[in-house]
């Protein structure tokens, strides 16, 4: 579990890029559509970071290569990537933004946390 | 078209591949033929002058055994359901549209109801002979060598051109820890495409990455025997060498359709939506010269934005035997240099305005930048400003162009 800000520091519309340690790559949390969503940040198209992508309801465009993704499942909407990122489940605890990287999670599936669930 | 049974995609890389895909995905189930020069599978060109070059790949990936590895643009299982037959290594020759047949190198022929020309485009070179240690970069293969010879303990490199892709290679080149000097034949580079103003900002990326640029200075001749030793400016410096570089743009790769009686004019002429005067020939990518609706111009673009998009807007005009859809994306590119990312998007005219919305030019940081004409933005330059850069291209895309564009 890894700390990532307090809630307001990331108002809606917002994105921030973690660094989740050396086992797991970076990871980028965003705000939006009423909910906190985690994945890889880097793209899985190029080396683009996500966190620097343009959101768009539950979605966010690469800032490189305008790959869409969805945030819920980490699935590309359209070329030119064509694989997931992962996802990660997210958190709030007295105001703190967690992220949970899933190390064992299977790219494309699911984040265990519903995002629903997730906000605060 | 009325009864296709087979298409061949000439040109085996991004844009023939996103064709093949356009075609697939908009429901075309008959023969697809995919016809490619090189010997490699569809890959992508535009880290083979980054990472490629400064070896940020993991070893083993592109190297010549084992295909394209990061670089391939397919996987196995989207090659299965694309369902083509892939003749790679096999150049095409000529294209004969009244026998509906497409020759092959070493003879064979090919019967086809419709055809994408997919041909891209190939590296200019200078107008004496190139000796060893002389290199174009266009292909994995050429970017194999390259590599090897940067890596064969070269410490002096020249790069003619400051285009992008010899921006790149010279930025590469001086993250690899060898001298690079690039040679540039106008006073300034990249003022056709980015106006005065920012094409100086970009040109002062060199200083930052420790090369010297020179302009407004012609090549004379290389020197050295067998071997490159140096280039000789106009002037009579002369420029030691160990690598040289050749980066002074590319031609359309339309050699092969002279004779086809396809109009070719610095590429292959289309209408707005890539077909050309015959509904079931259709040309994307590089190669491709199409029509601006409204305006008496015509453009061909060496994106690979434009490449990617055009294969789904030309399957499907090439599918319903007229034009049925306009190839309308805003032209946009990047590029990677000195650690910049530098981003384009939209259609700047001589005259535009550029006016900076964040960050300083100056001081190196990155920036974003609006081109405008009466009032109305025309086109974004952004470096190291991804986030806002996509909202501006985001805003353009929407935006009424002015007219006349
Ligand atoms: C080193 C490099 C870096 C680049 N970087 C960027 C960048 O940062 N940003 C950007 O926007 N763009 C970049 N580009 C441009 C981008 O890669 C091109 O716009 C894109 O590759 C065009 O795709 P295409 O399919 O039209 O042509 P190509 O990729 O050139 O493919 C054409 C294919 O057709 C084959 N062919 C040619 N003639 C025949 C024939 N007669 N028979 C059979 N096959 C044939 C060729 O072998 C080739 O494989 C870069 C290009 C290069 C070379
Ligand atoms: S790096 Fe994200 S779409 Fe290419």
């Amino acid at each position: 579990m890894i700390p990532v800000c307090r809630i307001e520091d990331l108002p809606e519309g917002e994105s921030v890029r973690v660094e989740a340690g050396d086992a797991t790559a970076a990871i980028a949390v965003f705000h939006t559509d009423g909910a906190y969503y985690a994945i890889d940040d880097t793209c899985s198209h190029q080396d683009a970071s996500l966190s620097e992508g343009w959101l768009e309801g539950c979605y966010v465009e690469c800032p490189l290569h305008a790959a869409l993704f969805d945030l819920r499942s980490g699935e590309p909407t359209c070329l030119p990537a064509r694989q997931p990122v992962r996802t990660h489940a997210v958190t709030v605890v007295d105001g703190m933004l967690y992220v949970h990287p899933a190390a064992h999670t299977v790219p494309g599936e699911p984040a265990r946390t519903a995002p629903e669930e997730a906000v605060a | 078209m009325t009864t296709v049974a087979t298409v061949t995609v000439v040109g085996a890389s991004l844009a023939g591949l996103h064709a093949a895909r356009g075609l697939r995905s908009q429901g075309y189930d008959g023969r697809l033929v995919i016809v490619g020069e090189e010997r490699h599978r569809p890959y992508d060109r535009p880290p083979l002058s980054k990472e490629f070059l400064t070896g940020e790949f993991p070893t083993g990936d592109g190297d010549p055994g084992e295909g394209p590895g990061r670089l391939a643009l397919t996987d196995p299982e989207e090659e299965a359901e694309l369902d083509a037959e892939w003749l790679l290594g096999v150049r095409a020759e000529a294209l004969d549209t009244a026998a509906g047949e497409i020759r092959l190198a070493g003879g064979r022929t090919l019967r086809t109801d419709g055809v994408v020309i997919a041909t891209g485009a190939t590296p200019r070179t200078l107008p004496f002979p190139h000796p060893a240690g002389v290199h174009t970069l266009r292909t994995l293969d050429d970017a194999i060598r390259l590599r090897a010879a940067l890596r064969a303990g070269a410490a002096r490199v020249v790069v003619i051109g400051a285009g992008f892709i010899g921006a790149e290679v010279a930025s590469s080149c001086a993250a690899l820890g060898l001298d690079v000097t690039v040679v540039e034949a106008a006073p300034l580079p990249l003022v056709p495409q980015l106006g005065e103003e920012m094409a100086r900002v970009c040109a002062a990326l060199h200083a930052r990455g420790g090369v010297t640029l020179l302009c407004g200075a012609g090549v004379a001749g290389l020197r050295g025997g067998g071997r490159v030793t140096g280039v000789e400016l106009a002037d009579g410096r002369v420029l030691p060498a160990d690598v040289v570089v050749v980066g002074v743009g590319v031609r359309p790769a339309a050699g092969w359709l002279e004779g086809s009686g396809l109009a070719l004019d610095d590429g292959v002429r289309c209408d707005q939506g890539c077909v050309t005067a015959l509904p079931n020939v259709v040309a994307v990518g590089d190669v491709a010269r199409l029509a601006q609706p409204g305006t008496a111009r015509t453009v061909r673009a060496e994106h690979w934005t434009s490449g990617m998009l055009q294969g789904a807007v030309a399957a499907r005009n090439l599918l319903a035997g007229s034009t049925v859809e306009p190839f309308e994306a805003l032209p946009c590119f990047w590029s990677d240099q000195y650690g910049a990312r530098i981003q384009y998007a939209g259609r700047r005219a001589p005259g535009d305005t550029v006016r900076v919305l964040e960050g300083d030019p100056a001081d190196g940081g990155g920036f974003l930048a609006v081109y405008e004409r009466d009032g109305m933005p025309t086109a974004a330059l952004g470096i190291d400003r991804p986030r806002p850069f996509t909202r501006l291209r985001r805003e353009l895309a929407r935006a009424p162009q002015p007219a006349g564009r």
